[in-house]
């Protein structure tokens, strides 16, 4: 129940929020959690467990409360323990079955639990006629919460952050690190996942005013520090490498801060584990630390009569604080016949609990419909085994859990830090620390509140020592820890079972005994077989129990035994918030305007937006392509190849450089030509095309394909590096824009822009001039890709508009026409040029594509040659040939496609690449691979369309259009 | 509720004995020795003993089984592939698992969930034609279908892409299917252990000896052992283990990186790939999103998580699937993918006499665990390559005889 106001509670009570649970309406505070508010309410039964529905109320309070998960609108799996409260919540339980979460339907589940063992599922269902039905019921009993496809994208921003020190964990040993850390000089974070500082300093006082005010004292200096900068309500979600952690909100739509940190301190603490005995799960058994937790900051008396089971002071000093708050504690049950916290003993003793040493809570007595506890049966616990004869029943409404400790060690595994199991502590701890990274505190074994401050203290130093400031000072002694916090064997193997071991996946004890029966008695395999630690908490309060349960069944150690890897995320972190606004670059060239106003019809090439044509009123896509082809073939048509791949390289080994890279020869090219160029990887796979222009005897600049662009200045880039040759390698692609001129008017139209000789004696083909046109300095190549008369012309970036429209103006006499991507494919194609990555594959030589002419054998070296030197003595696989199918109407149903196969003798003989009506011709073209047998012109191979009917093509040697190349003499 | 499970409510002492038998000591000398024990080498032993009444086997493991890449992968199974050696090898392998569960009697969750290889671009349909009618041509059912299929299979899907990457077809492939895989390597352990092969977990191989061109002996971590033929199937270790025995190969490692959501009420049937946004995803018996991405782009022998992976993994799921911005990532983990130039395997026969090599995994080695055990099993007992895998040698890098399945890899790379 809500008490009046206790002294430094995170509640304001003048912030009433209204909210309701399963359709009641409720009333909580400001500073609430959504858990600690339905408490409050005397809520008891909040979620229902994944397995078998059984009612389940609080464990934590800690983030890991994975049965205590709500929905609230479109988000499922809520934390109710760590989720503050919100005005107008509307929440339910995640995954019941009708009747809400007091009447669960799915309970019935529970009643089966004795044909489900572990694995059960691995056992049955799987005959095959039967395993599909199956597989629909389970579908219909696994699974949380919902998610609502109504639920939009959500766009967060993320921001970057950098400190000399981050301190994961604002409890006593980190704030003690935080300011020994500052007081050397080093910027400080401080990370905290709940809403204030303090951690375990908050609640753990067993009501003793000092350790309050130690606390506050620690908390003034942080106040007092400026440089320590505190993060509440923020968790690091990973420790990534090089001291790389992501600081992820509680709260929803927070952006999501990258820290890279000098040295980052882990002071994250510990998970407390609870005690496995019967009906451990009941509503009523929580670990002492939640119970505190509902006092201290939310103002809750938990329990009014809870019975707290024990194995360290901690649990002492939990029932004093029960006791402050006004419960009647029933009694404190100790595990140990003896232990070294006597002033603690005294002060219950004092207040009248009766304490049972040597003894232990062995089941827990369920209310009507397990909703509750009234009792505890208590019986002798020695050498780890309890006595079921004698029990002893008390009476009480809850049990508080306080027997151990895991470190939160998950960021120290990620951050790959060595741990080792310290027994005088019963707990896994840091042996070796990765350079820069430290831990203090509870993660590091150290649980007494003076010792944790020394720790802290010292962590603090060393890691403003590693960051750059402080002197390197003495080693500090830690206060070795006088008794175990922990209890190696807080379990009880109860005979009539329900004793959890974890609650996420209801993993009882037999179930770990029997799965180590079966031969699962690796630790990694008995958590992928039990299931257990694999659940929404990731074994944050089982994966300690069930290492302790395999080590004592199996004979080993716990340090033997080891643990399972903590992976990242340390709580689960929402895709949005990894997602952050999204980054899904789109890249335009300096004509996309001018694309868009003509009414382009764009297609995605790689980044790029492209037009593909342009759209025109009342004609179909093709044909405007149609149109656009015609114009180039009987005026002239412009295209922006703004997108190709653009480099430049000069130095003296300019030509070497390029003699290595491409297989043709350009040590020989005169300055002011251009020539083919085709790129090999070393497998003399072909990877890329282009053009290689000389401007000068040590100065080249040369194109890519548009796709190949990023990867062809990478590999070279990498190849400069290996060969060190004299060389300056510049990409210009994204500085340049392009234009392609083409068709027989295309001279006349340019002659109007530039002074340059244009004539064909003067500028040939293959030309490469530098000039101005319509005052701009260019550069001009003079190109046959689509078969015409043409000009490929570069400018600067800025300047592409003002090519473009000049180059449209002195045109519109001609009846200059824009072209786009699909219209030059088909040009090309009637020209018989290839498209590097369509008429080519992953194993395509320039030997398969009749490019023998471009490869030069002789040069001294390229990359690819020695490939193809071996290659070119084995009988070639596949050619590359044109086809034209003589029985094909132009008008057919069904016309072959790309990718559909040759087919010889029932077996793959080839494919087409590129196919196209061509207008020009008045009927099919294509390109195909045939078997080298095939390649003659006249041959009948047979192609399978995807219908599966077989249709005939013949064998035709490109090119289709302008076979003796006379388009290149005829201009206007 | 199937009668089986009666026994384990009226019996007192759970009725179940060990799959895998303890063994205190390795024995002297084993006719073959299988290094890996995840599904594959499991797989090989356990058909080694059940085809070839070969049980004097031993697998050696140097963590626990299934510990790898087994149970790394996020456990999709096709057979759509692009060259004839593939797609015949991968539906081979198919059809030993839609029996598998029944094989072993351990229910494996082979699921049929269908498959889908989102196109958004024309030259992404272009190359899934070519896989589909390859795949026709072996009788793989396999088909290019619009953006409505896809649409009718995951309504839930925004075809668009948030407007980034408009899906314009895919690769729909109705035999693809997922299953449970820490049990793949359970059952074909907890065979081949029942048929005499040994097991031993937490034993390293330290070096591997050989004499006149031929494999002698095992030297591992807990003692010597002679034997004249050794199986590596070891994944990302595969070259340090060929560096044991100094046999170069074209083999390099890339991380490659998965993560998995909370579990939220299954909505998800079909598996689903996207090649251009380098993403795919698919729903577990337990409502947990699988999703993984292309392989990491550097070079590295390694299994630590980055940050940069599941920031834009998210990304590119919320093109597609924006209503998951609320789901929350609950873990991710990495794998190293044994990558080969052509993305085909390398298995079979090598230059060292009694060597025999299962690698080359890269990224698609789950799908293949049942068809690689039992053709590596063959290839062992008969000292000669399967005719399934000759397409697969070692020797391809050097003869220039390619197996390029590039194209059929479910993400870029």
């Amino acid at each position: 129940m809500r008490l009046p106001s206790v002294e430094r509670e995170w509640l304001n009570r003048a912030q009433k929020i209204e909210f309701s649970f399963e359709g009641r309406p409720y009333e909580g505070y400001a500073g609430d959690s959504i858990s600690s508010a339905l408490w409050a309410n005397g809520v008891r039964v909040l979620g229902r467990s994944f397995k078998y529905h059984r009612p389940r109320g609080l464990l934590s309070l800690a983030n890991h409360d994975v049965n205590a998960l709500f929905q609230q609108g479109g988000e499922p799996n809520i934390r109710g323990d760590a989720r503050p409260l919100e005005t107008g919540m509307r929440l339910t339980a995640v995954n019941t079955f009708g009747g809400g979460v007091a009447h669960d339907n799915g309970r019935f589940l529970g009643l089966l639990s004795r044909f489900l063992p572990v694995g059960f599922y691995y056992k049955a269902f799987h005959t095959k006629a039967l395993f599909p039905l199956w597989e629909k019921v389970f579908r219909l009993t696994t699974g949380l919460g919902k998610v609502d496809f109504a639920t939009p994208r959500k766009r967060t921003a993320k921001s970057y952050d950098f400190c000399d020190v981050l301190v994961v964990g604002g409890g006593p040993s980190g704030l003690a690190a935080a300011c020994a850390a500052a007081k050397a000089g080093a910027r400080v974070v401080i990370v905290e996942e709940n809403a204030r500082l303090g951690g375990s300093g908050v609640y753990q006082l067993g009501a003793d005013a000092q350790r309050a005010a130690i606390l506050e004292a620690l908390l003034q200096q942080v106040e007092a520090a400026d440089n320590i900068r505190v993060l509440v309500d923020h968790y690091a979600a990973g420790y990534y490498k090089d001291h790389w952690l992501p600081l992820v909100a509680h709260a929803a739509d927070a952006p999501l801060r990258k820290m890279r940190a000098k040295s980052v301190i882990v002071a994250s603490g510990a998970f407390e584990q609870p005690a496995v005995f019967r009906a451990n799960d009941l509503p009523g058994v929580m670990l002492a630390s939640a119970a505190q937790r509902l006092f201290y900051r939310y103002g809750i008396r938990p329990l009014e009569n809870p019975l707290v089971l024990t194995a360290n002071a901690d649990g002492y000093r939990a029932a004093l604080d029960m006791a402050k708050s006004g419960a009647r504690v029933a009694a404190v049950v100790d595990l140990r016949g003896t232990h070294a916290a006597n002033d603690l003993e005294q002060q219950v003793r004092a207040q009248n609990i009766p304490i049972h040493v040597a003894a232990s809570v062995v089941e827990a007595v369920p209310g009507p419909g397990g909703k509750s506890v009234i009792a505890a049966r208590v019986g002798a616990f020695a050498d780890g085994k309890a006595a079921f004869g004698d029990l002893r029943e008390i009476p009480c409404d809850g049990i508080l859990m306080s027997v151990g400790w895991a470190g939160a060690a998950n960021l120290l595994y990620q951050a790959e830090t060595r741990m080792r199991y310290d027994d005088a502590v019963e707990q896994f701890v840091p042996e070796h620390l990765p350079e820069g990274v430290f831990a203090c505190g509870k993660v590091n074994g150290v649980h007494t509140l003076a010792a944790k401050l020394i720790d802290g203290e010292r962590a603090g130093a060393a890691a403003a020592v590693h960051a750059g400031f402080g002197a390197k000072g003495e080693g500090v002694e830690v206060p070795a820890e006088i008794e175990s916090p922990s209890h190696p064997w807080p379990i009880i193997e109860h005979p009539q079972g329900k004793n959890f071991v974890d609650f996420d996946e209801d993993v009882q004890f037999k179930d770990i005994a029997n799965a180590i029966q079966e031969g699962f008695d690796n630790i990694e395999l008995l958590k992928r077989y039990s299931t257990s630690g694999m659940g929404p908490s990731q074994g944050k309060h089982s994966n300690m129990n069930v290492l302790r349960i395999l080590a004592r069944l199996t004979g080993k150690t716990p340090a033997e035994v080891g643990t399972t890897t903590a992976r990242p995320m340390y709580h689960p972190v929402s895709m949005a918030a990894l997602a952050g606004r999204g980054f899904s670059p789109e890249r335009r060239t300096p004509l996309h305007g001018r694309h868009a106003a003509l009414g382009a019809e764009w297609l995605s090439a790689g980044a790029w937006q492209r037009p593909a044509y342009y759209r025109q009123d009342g004609k179909t896509a093709q044909e405007c392509i149609h149109a656009e082809a015609a114009a180039v073939r009987g005026g002239v048509g412009l295209i922006d190849v703004g997108t190709l791949g653009k480099l430049e390289i000069r130095g003296k080994d300019a030509a070497e450089f390029l003699e290595r890279v491409y297989v043709s020869r350009y040590a020989n090219l005169k300055v002011g030509m251009s020539r083919y160029a085709v790129m090999c990887d070393e497998a003399g796979v072909i990877i890329d095309d282009g053009v290689v222009a000389r401007l000068a005897e040590d100065h080249f600049y040369f194109t890519t394909t548009t796709s190949g662009a990023a990867g062809v200045y990478a590999e070279l880039s990498r190849l400069h590096i290996l060969w060190k040759l004299e060389v300056t390698l510049v990409n210009h692609t994204g500085a340049y824009a392009a234009v392609n001129l083409a068709g027989q008017k295309s001279r006349a139209v340019l002659s109007r822009l530039t002074d340059l000789d244009l004539s064909g004696a003067a500028f040939p083909y293959l030309g490469v001039r530098t000039g101005e046109v319509a005052g701009i300095p260019a550069r001009l190549l003079r190109v046959g890709f689509v078969g015409e008369w043409g000009y490929e012309i570069h400018v600067p970036a800025t300047y592409g508009g003002a090519l473009w429209d000049a180059l449209m103006t002195a045109g519109a006499a001609e009846g200059i026409r824009p072209f786009g991507v699909e219209a030059q494919r088909l040009l090309r194609l009637e020209k018989g040029h290839i498209i590097i990555g369509q008429d080519s594959d992953g194993l395509t030589t320039p030997l398969d594509l009749n490019l023998h002419w471009a490869v030069k054998m002789e040069k001294p070296f390229f990359v690819g040659q020695r490939s193809l030197a071996i290659l070119e003595k084995k009988p070639a696989k596949q050619r590359l040939v044109g086809l034209v199918f003589p029985t094909l109407p132009n008008d057919a149903r069904e016309k072959p496609q790309e990718c559909n196969l040759v087919i010889e003798a029932g077996e793959i003989a080839g494919r087409i690449t590129s196919i196209a009506y061509s207008p020009t011709l008045q009927r099919h073209i294509a390109l195909a691979f045939v078997r080298p047998a095939r390649i003659r012109p006249g041959e009948r191979v047979d192609i399978r369309l995807s219908s599966g009917d077989t249709l005939t093509a013949e064998v035709f040697v490109p090119p289709f259009y302008d076979p003796e190349n006379l388009r290149q003499k005829i201009a206007d | 509720m199937p009668w089986r499970l009666l026994r384990f409510a009226f019996s007192k002492k759970h009725p179940e004995p060990r799959m895998f038998t303890r063994h205190e000591k390795l024995k002297p000398a084993y006719d073959v020795v299988i290094i890996g024990g995840g599904g594959h080498g499991l797989a090989a032993a356990y058909y080694l003993a059940r085809e070839h009444g070969v049980t004097n086997v031993c697998v050696l493991e140097k963590g626990y089984i299934g510990g790898g890449n087994t149970g790394r992968n996020t456990t999709i199974i096709r057979s759509n592939y692009l060259t004839p050696e593939g797609v015949q090898f991968y539906d081979a392998s198919l059809a030993l698992w839609r029996d598998l569960s029944a094989d072993f009697d351990l229910n494996l969750f082979y699921a049929n969930r269908g498959h889908f290889t989102l196109a958004h671009t024309d030259a992404s349909l272009r190359t899934m034609r070519w896989r589909a009618e390859v795949n026709k041509q072996y009788g793989v059912d396999s088909e290019l279908v619009g953006p409505e299929a896809v649409k009718k299979a995951a309504p839930m899907i925004d075809l668009r892409c948030s407007g980034h990457a408009p899906i314009l077809g895919a690769l729909y492939h109705a035999p693809g299917s997922v299953a449970r895989h820490d049990a793949v390597a359970w059952g074909y352990g907890r065979g081949a252990d029942r048929r005499g092969v040994e097991i031993h977990q937490k034993t390293e191989v330290l070096g591997i000896e050989t004499a006149g061109g031929k494999v002698t002996g095992v030297q591992t971590s807990r003692g010597h052992i002679a034997t004249s033929k050794v199986l590596c199937a070891v994944a990302g270790f595969t070259p340090r283990i060929l560096k044991m025995v100094e046999i170069p190969s074209p083999i390099y490692i890339h991380p490659l990186q998965a993560m998995v959501s909370e579990p939220v009420k299954p909505f998800l049937d079909p598996i689903l790939v996207s090649g251009s946004l380098h993403v795919y995803i698919s729903q577990s018996a337990r409502g947990e999103l699988v999703m993984g991405a292309s392989l990491d782009p550097y070079e590295v022998h390694s299994t630590r998580s980055s940050l940069e992976f599941v920031e834009g993994l998210t990304a590119e799921m919320l093109n597609m699937f924006p209503f998951l911005s609320n789901v929350r990532v609950m873990r991710q983990w990495a794998g190293m993918a044994d990558m080969t130039p052509d993305f085909a395997p390398i298995m079979g026969k090598t230059p060292l006499e009694g060597f025999y090599l299962d690698s080359g995994w890269g990224t698609w080695g789950f799908k293949a665990t049942p068809i690689a055990g039992k053709t590596m099993a063959h290839t062992i007992a008969h000292d000669a390559p399967h005719p399934l895998i000759t397409g697969f040698a070692l020797d391809r890098f050097r003869n220039y005889a390619l197996t390029g399945e590039k194209g059929a890899a479910s993400v870029g790379h």
